[in-house]
């Protein structure tokens, strides 16, 4: 896809995330937003997909490891076919499919996730699977930075490494704000690309938000032989948003209706500038 | 007189050698360990199917991970480690990365119970029934002896969802090795006939039980004993049954008495027929360093130890 379309996508992804957090009441829209155009990049141009057919056997596997970004994901889903996007507002309703969480039983969600540190190893699982039977399938899973000060995070990353799992790839959305407050100032998982280069991973540092760069690190994702690649994404919390942006406040909070259409104005201006930069 | 050799095996051993019986018939069977399959007896697997062994290292959070992502992509995965690990350390990794998402991981806990022996209460998993229990979906088995833990084990292969299986450190008589045995998940049997009073035992207690039973009949009580190797789904209809017989019931677990068989065979009963129930296991309490014998005896497990209570709960 033409970075001007993947730049459209994502604004498209961004509205369904703030219209599925605010329809909800709840949520965590911070991290989606600094997320979503890795999301659109990955389900409009990386990943060997089918939305017709979810299933697939020799589908790309993706992990939403750092679960509580489900709005992020359902978003893209929705927009690339899984489901359809006016479904998006009954997130977290009671009889909703849309799970606060990701739920296998959602179209398109490769594994159910949510507790922080357990969707890398299912991911790492995965890709031990396809290395097993011979089978060329990616596996892909998007961690948080606060996401890498559980334990669990380093036991996966010293399996994948050591196991050479060249077919897996490790997203770290590092937005650098976590409930608390900026990660460094709750328990620092610095330096975040030292540490997976010392468990055996081939790391690359790009911006969250250049699609030329997103482009170019899967490339190299690709190309790399004998170990797992570790993509470390420079983001901004709540991107797109002029209120949420680069705020702890909006890690987990949904907008309210006044909010929703200061936010949703936010995200058609930038339709417009796009519009103009043809 | 003379003397009946009885065969003794450790139902660890027996999950060792039922997975290499079972792994050319089940081509996705894969078996998971960390750091212990020399324990845990899946060595006996590694040596035939070194391709299909996967050693994660000392790090059982991971594992269980791991084995779910194996089952999502068409893996059987049986994942090993003591109970205290696999059902303990790994119960919210067990509980949200496989339960939830109801994945066909096998978990196959060994050195449970006290009968571990001499590494102390550290190690010995007296919770891990309770814990697995909880899970919505589960299966949860406790075989007795070699014959069932191998049936046991097969049983879980052909089924489709996640299951718990126990097994033992220490070497137990067997006691399963009849022509007309036969294993169903869900299923107890009634191993004695009797009318006074039911002994519903599970893992190395049913031997314990049948031993009591016959010191019982000596004076004249009549003890019914269920051997139930399937805690969840429980045969609630069999202790029902013989509750409503004999009117009395004994639970016999080498498990807390908080949440394991005893708590099962309580929540069957006061649903449908309550009846008397005492409830044979650790009292609470965490169990010590020593010889599994000596352990199993000093906290009443043995059949001297349940014959005992079954007595002082009947006068």
């Amino acid at each position: 896809m033409k970075n001007a379309e993947l730049q459209k996508m994502a604004n498209e992804v961004r509205k369904g995330i703030v219209t599925a957090v605010h329809g909800a009441k709840a949520g965590h829209p911070g991290g989606s937003l600094s997320a979503a155009d890795m999301f659109t990049f990955l389900y409009f141009e990386e990943m060997n997909i089918d939305p017709k057919n979810p299933q697939k056997e020799d589908r790309d596997r993706f992990v939403l490891s750092k679960g509580h970004t489900a709005p992020g994901l359902y978003s893209a889903l929705a927009n690339r076919g899984y489901f359809p996007v006016e479904d998006l507002p009954t997130l977290r309703h009671l009889g909703s499919y849309l799970q606060g969480h990701p739920c296998m039983h959602i179209p398109g969600v490769d594994m159910s996730s949510g507790s922080l540190g357990q969707g890398i190893s299912a991911a790492a699982g995965m890709a031990l699977g396809a290395k097993l039977d011979g089978k060329s399938f990616r596996v892909y899973t998007l961690l948080g930075d606060g996401e890498l000060e559980e334990g669990q995070v380093w036991e996966a990353a010293m399996f994948a490494g050591y196991r050479k799992l060249d077919n897996f790839c490790v997203i770290v959305d590092n937005n650098n704000l976590q409930i608390d407050g900026p990660i460094t100032e709750v328990c620092s998982p610095y330096p975040i690309d030292k540490k997976f280069e010392a468990f055996h991973f081939h790391v690359i540092s790009i911006d969250a938000h250049d699609f030329d760069q997103i482009r170019a690190a899967f490339a190299e994702a690709r190309a790399t032989k004998g170990m797992p690649t570790c993509i470390i994404m420079r983001s901004l919390k709540g991107k797109g948003v002029s209120f949420m942006e680069n705020s702890v406040d909006w890690h987990g909070k949904a907008p309210n209706d006044e909010e929703y259409a200061i936010a949703m104005a936010d995200l058609e201006k930038i339709d417009r500038q796009l519009e103009a930069a043809e | 007189m003379e003397e009946k050799k009885v065969k003794k095996i450790a139902t660890r051993e027996s999950y060792g050698n039922a997975l290499k019986e079972l792994a050319e018939e089940f081509p996705d069977l894969v078996v998971l360990d960390a750091d212990l399959a020399a324990a845990t007896k899946t060595s006996i697997f590694k040596k035939a199917y070194p391709e299909r062994h996967i050693d994660c290292g000392i790090a059982e959070s991971n594992m269980v991970g791991v084995a779910a992502g194996l089952a999502t992509v068409g893996k059987i995965p049986f994942v090993s480690s003591f109970a205290m690990f696999a059902a303990g350390r790994a119960f919210e990794q067990v509980r949200n990365s496989v339960g939830y998402p109801h994945l066909n991981v096998k978990i196959g806990a060994t050195h449970a119970g006290i009968s571990v022996g001499e590494d102390g209460a550290s190690h010995q998993c007296n919770e891990d029934l309770a814990l697995m229990r909880t899970i919505p979906g589960m299966v949860v088995m406790c075989p007795s002896d070699d014959v069932e833990a191998r049936a046991a084990v097969r049983a879980a292969l052909e089924y489709k969802g996640p299951v718990y299986l126990r097994f033992g450190r220490a070497a137990v008589p067997v006691i399963n090795d009849r022509p007309d045995y036969h294993f169903e998940i869900g299923k107890g049997s009634v191993v004695r006939e009797g009318s006074d009073v039911t002994i519903v035992a599970t893992g190395i207690c049913v031997d314990s039980a049948l031993g009591a039973a016959a010191m019982l009949e000596a004076e004249g009580i009549s003890a019914e004993v269920i051997n139930i190797c399937t805690i969840k789904p429980l045969d609630e209809e069999l202790i029902v049954k013989s509750a409503k017989k004999t009117g009395r019931v004994v639970t016999a677990e080498e498990h807390s008495v908080i949440g394991g068989l005893g708590s099962a065979v309580c929540d069957a009963l006061c649903k449908s027929y309550p009846v008397p129930v005492c409830k044979i296991g650790m009292q609470d309490v965490f169990g010590e360093s020593g010889s599994a014998a000596a352990l199993i005896e000093k906290y009443g497990l043995d059949a001297k130890g349940v014959y005992q209570t079954v007595k002082g709960f009947l006068s």
